[in-house]
């Protein structure tokens, strides 16, 4: 039996008397890849917050493989082996790429362990150059793959990345493909993605999410040619 | 942090072998002395603020409850080596829960600042108002704003007839601040030091890697409260009185200037900004013609308009851009762009 390493049930954040996310019930098998998309305003990033305890739930739970996490904190959550990436690239800009990813393996590693780890990151991420040089110095697409290093060298189980494809040329989309198809072998992974073309090149299953709810969950070909999702998502033409 | 401990203990040691055999041809070692506690005060504020990103508006508090806790507790036992432990234990053990109402109550940075501010205010008028009888603890009463006199100041372990003063007292404190600098250098380097720096880089990413912010700021604000108590007690022993005004306002306000002054983000620039700082007042206080508090304050409107970094951190880049290799990263990325260059060309 597929062990579920993800799981929310009637998940509603309200603010005020907005409802960003409305009841949603959700699941993910090890090793899944999922790709959760919607117009703006359609409640995927406070999911992604709830999820990932920047945000505490109104109503509702969270259960990381059965464990309930509805009102961890981020270290917590962070701290059972889940990688998380947000929207915007969220990193420490003074310091440089290896202070960065020895800071994140140094959480799950002993000194020596981080330092190795650290390098093999830096290796894989192909940040051999521009290891040693500040965060702050660094173009957009370089940034949001330190901060792919950063969730990698935790080994984590489940990975959570917030548009991890924004801003980047295609040539960075592509490396940032290989790494997350890499990252998979051993993880599930959700992102949050807005790029289409990037969700046909990476995604399986999809779920759509409009107006807080869960709208479909089926696989991205079927979801590419519902009229429904079409029309609230895509647009008529498209 | 590039280096090694080792090298920073070389350099500590050169600065303390100035300190000790130069300078005293220089200033009096009566005067130095409180220029090396004022310098420790400064360290205390620089380690939390400058590497851990917490801006205490109230250091000045954790001064004065180890001065008072010295006094105190030097009046009841009537030697100073417990005492002077107990100056570093309670500061520590009131900001740790000072820090961990403020971290774990998730508050930002300004209220942090004002809670900070108000706590230092309630001890001032607090100490202030002890005047009364009533007010003792043990033997030792508190005295209002009169203060505490008259306590037995620092003696050799276990003898207390053997006071250590004059110029030994100089050379006690130059070695304990030689030594809280050195500690400070290895907490710095340790994983706890590297990972302060991450958190006053970035709270929200430290946190998403697995780190309890919370516990690291509070253990942070702690370990500054303890220096802060250190520098309080050396005071009390150098003034042989503790009065409220170690609690002020304008004792927590000139603390944030000499880190401002001096560099925020190393470790020399918090003590030569409190030594230089504290020495021109000491050189001004000597005349009547120009107001004390308005050259602070121009000092600090100039810096912050024209060496907004502080004296070290503008010397260091000084240095690198006369002496020092280029850096590792103008170098790569020197050489990306000449690979980019090359590619499209």
């Amino acid at each position: 039996m597929v062990e579920t390493v993800l799981e929310t049930h009637g998940l509603t954040m309200r603010f005020g008397g907005v409802v960003a996310s409305d009841n949603v019930d959700f699941k993910l098998q090890a090793r899944e890849l999922r790709c959760l998309i919607g117009p703006n305003g359609a409640g995927k990033s406070t999911f992604f917050k709830c999820v990932t305890g920047l945000q505490t739930p109104s109503e509702g739970e969270v259960y990381m493989r059965g464990v309930e996490t509805t009102h961890w904190m981020p270290h917590q959550i962070a701290s059972m082996g889940v990688g998380i990436k947000t929207q915007t690239p969220n990193v420490m800009d003074s310091l440089s790429v290896f202070e960065n990813i020895w800071l994140a393996a140094r959480r799950f590693h002993n000194p020596q362990d981080a330092n190795r780890k650290t390098q093999e990151i830096i290796e894989r991420l192909a940040l051999g150059s521009i290891a040693r040089d500040d965060l702050g110095r660094l173009a957009h697409g370089e940034r949001q793959r330190v901060e792919l290093g950063l969730v990698a060298v935790g080994d984590p189980w489940l990975v959570l990345l917030d548009e991890p494809a924004a801003g980047m040329s295609a040539e960075d989309v592509e490396r940032m493909t290989e790494i997350i198809h890499e990252l998979n072998k051993t993880a599930a992974i959700i992102i949050v993605e807005h790029d289409m073309k990037f969700i046909r090149s990476i995604a399986e299953k999809v779920t759509v999410f409009h107006q807080g709810k869960v709208l479909m969950e089926e696989h991205v070909d079927r979801v590419m040619s519902d009229p429904t999702v079409r029309n609230v998502y895509l647009g008529k033409k498209a | 942090m590039p280096g090694s401990l080792s090298k920073d203990a070389i350099t500590i040691l050169l600065v303390t072998a100035i300190l000790i055999w130069i300078m005293p041809q220089l200033i009096s070692t009566y005067t130095l002395t409180i220029l090396i506690v004022y310098g420790m005060l400064g360290l205390s504020l620089g380690l939390i603020w400058g590497f851990g990103g917490i801006l205490c508006f109230g250091q000045a508090a954790f001064f004065g409850l180890g001065a008072y806790t010295y006094a105190i507790a030097a009046i009841n036992i009537g030697e100073s080596t417990f005492p002077m432990l107990l100056a570093v234990l309670v500061p520590a053990a009131f900001a740790a829960l000072l820090g961990a109402m403020m971290f774990y109550g998730r508050l930002t940075d300004v209220y942090l600042g004002v809670i900070t501010l108000v706590v230092t205010l309630i001890l001032f008028k607090f100490i202030n108002s002890t005047a009364g009888p009533q007010y003792v603890i043990g033997n030792a009463r508190l005295g209002g704003f009169n203060g505490i006199p008259g306590f037995q100041t620092l003696n050799i372990p276990g003898r207390p007839d053997d006071y250590i003063w004059g110029d030994s007292y100089f050379y006690v404190c130059a070695v304990l601040l030689a030594l809280v600098l050195f500690l400070v250098s290895a907490l710095l380097r340790s994983s706890f030091g590297r990972v302060a720096v991450g958190i006053r880089e970035n709270e929200v990413r430290m946190s998403l890697m697995g780190y309890d912010v919370r516990a690291r700021k509070t253990v942070l604000f702690a370990v500054g409260a303890a220096i802060a108590g250190l520098a309080g007690a050396l005071f009390a022993n150098w003034a042989e009185i503790v009065t409220p005004s170690l609690f002020s306002l304008g004792q927590s306000a000139e603390i944030i200037i000499w880190c401002i002054v001096g560099g925020l983000g190393t470790r020399f620039g918090p003590i030569l900004g409190a030594a230089g700082l504290a020495y021109l007042k000491f050189l001004l206080g000597q005349q009547s013609v120009v107001d004390n508090t308005l050259i602070t304050g121009l000092i600090l409107v100039l810096f912050v308009l024209f060496l907004p970094k502080g004296i070290v951190p503008a010397l260091a880049g000084l240095w690198k851009v006369s002496f020092g290799r280029r850096p590792q990263g103008r170098i790569h990325q020197q050489r990306r762009m000449r690979n980019r260059g090359g590619a499209n060309g």
